[in-house]
């Protein structure tokens, strides 16, 4: 009966270890981030430290109810769950509340509540049930189109509130699909599209079409044997020539002048110094200062409280987005490269347990959670580091924030607990 | 193989991360440094620089207020042209010099603050403060600059200017655009002067606005005012020393024997120390520095090294009384030089002969000190041997080395010793004959005027001298314990008598008794020193420098002094004449000779310095004729105006 129980309760202690690890250390950051001069309670509840304090008291109480409840359940309710988020996400256009030009909160009283750190959850759930059922075959276009269906839906509300962010997050379901047999092309075909997206962009249509075509006519005299025919190959650099276009034509017209600006930056585009110095302060602003509070932080950093950017506030949103420049500045490389290390052992050992799981469904849902977890960390710690264009996504378990915290927390321990019940399957 | 996609784009992303944490972090990271900081507000306060008083408690050097535009690269914020062009206007610069001006910040930190504009006036720190809020980046750093109450004394005052980088580089304390002493006691006692400024570390938020201190202030520092010195310089007779030195190029150093305290110091051709304060102090300064010609900025009385000629012959009659090789009765024949071998080494005048010690001293005869210099030097059987007992002797007059004093600059000199001539003549291969010029102070030795009046003074004490300073009080603090020890010559005390017999018969009946003075009893010895140029590659003889050294009274001497005149022909011609006057001026307060004043005065050497340049064959010496300038009541005047 002890062993029956023990084996029931088996959870995975590496994955609970470095979860305390991310919150707890993502909570000193955020009271270095957010304290105004001294700190003379830590449950001072007007400040935001903390506020963050009274969320992680709160992300145990969940932890302790998804732990609780029968593993089965998330499996057999995952399609009411998504409803249920989907609804929520509709319900802001009716009763949402606009905070920075996006409409993804509900006010209720002085709390506000942001529906699409929850639906990622949801929407891996209800990715995981449709993947898993017997009937579905990744290989067929039809459940491609309605597994993409089930991410589009969220992913498109999201994007019509404005956070075009957190819609970037429900790419993460490639790896997703790609691990349950989606084919091999959609890769290739992802690959190039950001490739020629980057190449049209930087170098000009003119290199694109050559790279391309020389490209084609390398694979064409190589797969001899297996060779489609010559009419596709030109079919195919047609595409990618038209695609380039499109891409710039987007890129010139279709995006906003903040967004061109920040790739322009990216990809270093602008070469006139005095209008790239205006882009840099009108844009880049926030990567300067948080480049700088991180190149100052050092082999060591400064020290717990002793960040004099982070003291000074210099990094906008360095509570929320921009968090990780504190880490860089008061714990310096130690502490970063730790943190970076975190994520990557954190989001491995997912992968490691997703392999490992007997049911479908806990594998696909364990993807799951290692792709979004993995484009949170990618895009977040890339872009306050400079290595990819400014999207404002928050960094888990880290940035402030209760919408944020839970989701992710919700996010992970069913995981952790359909993990626990792997011995119960058959 | 699908399996893996994830797996490794995670590890490669989490490489990646580190990687780029590296380069920011430890590759391009910086040693963090607070004064680069620049979300740490740093306010400077400069503390009062002390002030500098005579040895008769007159104000020499104060302060005035200054205020200089600084500029931190980074902060600044691109202005719109309207903006831009009355900032410009406010500055009084073009907008190239302020492109060039901010590049140039830029290029020396664009975290660091560097001076914009320095030394702003009084009313154009008026209209600008007003203003300075609008111009992010920019402020305005209040410092003191020096304000001189007297119009001398440059060489020995010194001046302020900005560090430049190898000095910040060295010593962290300063930062661009501090003021550090350039020369003179401004130099030697920088730190006493300067004190220590006051730090407040304030934290600033992104939109440039104080927030409060840093670290509670913890690391802020009070600024410690400099303390004021005097020095032991008398400025009325540093005035009438320089008034003595116009038109003439040499240096004169008066120093009280009984305290080595330097009563002058005095340069030829000076400067206003005026003309180095405030925005035109670079151009000024650039202007004396490139004079290469009359090197206003090179202080004779310090630095100008040459054979000291005949005043050199006293040492070696102490050396030889010390050494037991001659002693004041023995005497030499002279016919009108130094005979060896049947051939005349060395000339000398027309005097008496046989010739005793004194009348040696006080006829200067050569052929007499060039007998008691071989005695010493043959006294050893090996003459380097005796070379370096020599050497020792004139060594511990302070000769021959630094005098490891509190002056800006100095000079080694030269006293040669037996290695010496081993290596330039080869073991052994030489003898006193080879030598003899040292004897009468050419040859191989050299001195610098200040050594010169320090073996004066050593003299006059009979023995022992204080190391030469120029401190005599610091406020609130002793003076070095180095400047109040004698230093014992190796000479016994009752050599000295017969010695200074004959240097008071210089003045009685030998070299320089036109320049007796009534009611002093002095003791000097005139010199003369062949010296050469090198004119379109050739060595040219130029009219011979005119020394003086001298001491008085004769019993507990007050001053002891060395006049030099460059290419003044023989020694009581000029600097015997002003070496007299001095000695007057110092001990009766008023000049009773005001015939050798007024020939002093009215007789200038510009003419002959300019000879060597004038690119025509000229001549020398006794077939020179003077330059007389008509100009004596105006220099009256300037003596009222300088006693008032």
């Amino acid at each position: 009966m002890l062993r029956e129980n023990q084996r029931r309760f088996k959870f995975d202690w590496i994955t609970i270890i470095l979860f305390l690890l991310l919150v707890g250390f993502g909570y000193i950051n955020i009271l270095s981030a957010s304290h105004d001069g001294e700190v003379t309670s830590y449950f001072n509840m007007s400040e935001l430290y903390g506020k963050q304090l009274v969320f992680i008291g709160l992300t145990f109480v969940i932890i302790i109810l998804i732990l609780s409840l029968e593993a089965k359940f998330y499996e057999r309710f995952s399609s009411i769950i998504y409803l249920v988020a989907i609804l929520s996400l509709i319900g802001l256009f009716i009763f949402g509340k606009d905070v920075n030009g996006a409409r993804s909160w509900y006010g209720i009283g002085s709390m506000t509540i942001q529906p699409s750190e929850f639906a990622k959850f949801a929407t891996a759930l209800a990715v995981a049930k449709y993947i898993s059922d017997l009937q579905t075959n990744m290989k067929t276009l039809k459940d491609q189109i309605r597994v993409a269906a089930i991410i589009f839906i969220p992913a498109l509300l999201i994007l019509l509130q404005n956070d075009a962010g957190s819609t970037i997050v429900y790419l993460a379901f490639f790896f997703v699909f790609y691990r349950e047999g989606l084919q091999q092309v959609y890769l290739v075909v992802a690959l190039s599209t950001i490739l020629l997206a980057v190449l049209s962009l930087k170098f000009g249509i003119l290199i694109t079409c050559v790279v391309t075509a020389v490209v084609l006519t390398i694979r064409y005299f190589i797969r001899k044997k297996k060779r489609a025919s010559i009419f596709q190959y030109v079919l195919v650099l047609f595409t990618a020539i038209g695609f380039a276009y499109g891409v710039k034509l987007f890129y010139e017209h279709g995006l906003k002048i903040h967004q061109q600006n920040r790739i322009s930056l990216w990809l270093r585009l602008e070469k006139d110094p005095l209008k790239l110095e205006q882009m840099r302060k009108a844009e880049a602003y926030n990567l300067i200062q948080s480049e700088e509070a991180i190149s100052s932080g050092g082999l060591t950093g400064k020290g717990f409280l002793e960040g004099t950017r982070t003291t000074g506030k210099f990094v906008p949103e360095q509570e929320t987005d921009y968090i990780f420049s504190t880490v860089g500045e008061e714990w310096g490389f130690i502490g970063s490269s730790a943190v970076v290390l975190l994520f990557v052992f954190l989001i491995v050992r997912i992968l490691y347990l997703a392999e490992s799981q007997k049911s479908q469904f806990s594998r696909v849902y364990g993807y799951g959670v290692a792709s979004i977890l993995f484009v949170h960390f990618t895009i977040n710690i890339g872009m306050v580091m400079g290595l990819i264009p400014t999207v404002g996504i928050p960094l888990p378990f880290f940035s402030y924030g209760g919408s944020g915290l839970w989701g992710f927390t919700i996010l992970l321990f069913i995981f952790v607990k359909l993990d626990s019940n792997k011995i119960n399957e058959w | 193989m699908r399996k893996l996609l994830l797996l490794t784009t995670v590890i490669l992303v989490g490489l990646a991360f580190i990687a780029r944490l590296f380069y920011l972090q430890v590759y391009g990271g910086y040693e963090y440094d607070i004064f680069e900081d620049t979300a740490i507000n740093k306010e400077y306060t400069y503390p009062k620089r002390g002030y500098v008083y005579d040895r008769n408690g007159k104000l020499l050097v104060a302060n005035q207020p200054s205020y200089d535009v600084m500029v931190i690269p980074r902060e600044v914020e691109p202005m719109d042209s309207l903006e831009l062009i009355e900032f410009c206007n406010l500055l009084k610069i073009t907008k190239e010099d302020y492109d060039k001006k901010l590049e140039r910040a830029k290029n020396y930190s664009p975290r660091l603050p560097s001076p914009f504009v320095p030394q702003l006036s009084k009313s154009d720190y008026a209209v600008l403060q007003e203003k300075m809020r609008k111009y992010v980046g920019f402020y305005i750093q209040k410092r003191s600059l020096r304000s001189y109450q007297t119009t001398i004394g440059a060489n020995v005052l010194g001046d302020i200017g900005e560090v430049n980088r190898s000095i910040i580089e060295k010593q962290p304390y300063y930062k661009l655009g501090d003021l550090i002493g350039k020369q003179g006691v401004e130099q030697s006692y920088e730190e006493i002067l300067r004190g220590t400024k006051g730090i407040k570390f304030i934290q600033k938020d992104r939109f440039n606005k104080n927030i409060g201190p840093f670290k509670e202030g913890t690391l802020d520092t009070l600024p410690v005012p400099g303390k004021d010195i005097t020095i032991t310089i008398d400025s009325e007779l540093q005035a009438y020393g320089e008034l003595l030195m116009k038109h003439k190029r040499g240096g004169i150093v008066a120093i009280e024997p009984s305290s080595g305290e330097i009563l002058a110091m005095v340069t030829g051709p000076s400067y206003n120390p005026n003309i180095l304060v405030g925005r035109n102090r670079s151009e000024n300064y650039s202007k004396l520095h490139y004079d290469t010609i009359a090197k206003p900025l090179f202080d004779r009385g310090l630095l100008a090294q040459y054979p000291p000629g005949s005043p050199f012959k006293v040492m070696n009659a102490l050396i030889g009384l010390q050494e037991g090789v001659v002693d004041e009765h023995d005497t030499f024949t002279c016919r009108m030089g130094y005979y060896y071998g049947g051939r005349r080494l060395t000339g000398c005048h027309h005097h008496r002969s046989p010739v005793d010690m004194n009348m040696g001293i006080a006829q200067s005869c050569n052929a007499y000190f060039i007998n008691v210099y071989r005695r010493i030097i043959d006294k050893y059987d090996d003459p380097g041997d005796g070379m370096n007992k020599w050497a020792n002797h004139a060594k511990s007059f302070g000769l021959g080395d630094f005098l490891n004093n509190d002056l800006s600059v100095g000079r080694p000199g030269r006293i040669p010793d037996g290695d010496y001539y081993d290596r330039a003549y080869g073991d052994n291969r030489w003898g006193s004959t080879y030598i003899v010029s040292n004897a009468i102070g050419q040859g191989e030795v050299e001195a610098t005027p200040i050594q010169l009046a320090n073996m004066a003074a050593a003299i006059g004490n009979r023995g022992y001298y204080y190391t030469p300073h120029i401190i005599k009080n610091i406020e609130g603090d002793t003076i070095p314990s180095k400047f109040t020890t004698p230093k014992y010559t190796t000479i016994d005390r009752k050599h000295f008598e017969p010695v200074i017999e004959g240097m008071f018969d210089v003045y009685n009946d030998g070299t320089a008794k036109a320049l007796k003075v009534e009611g002093i009893e002095i003791c000097g010895k005139t010199g003369t020193a062949e010296n050469f140029a090198i004119i379109d590659g050739k060595k040219t003889q130029l009219t011979d420098h005119s020394i003086f050294v001298a001491f008085a009274p004769k019993d507990n001497p007050k001053i002891a002094i060395a006049v030099f005149v460059e290419n003044g022909y023989w020694g009581s011609r000029f600097a015997g004449r002003m070496a007299s006057l001095m000695i007057e001026k110092y001990i009766k307060g008023h000049i009773t000779r005001t015939d050798l004043e007024n020939w002093i005065l009215t007789h200038s050497l510009e003419e002959e310095y300019a000879k060597p340049l004038s690119g025509e064959p000229f001549k020398i010496n006794g077939e020179t004729t003077l330059q007389v300038i008509d100009n004596y009541a105006i220099k009256l005047e300037e003596k009222e105006t300088l006693k008032q």
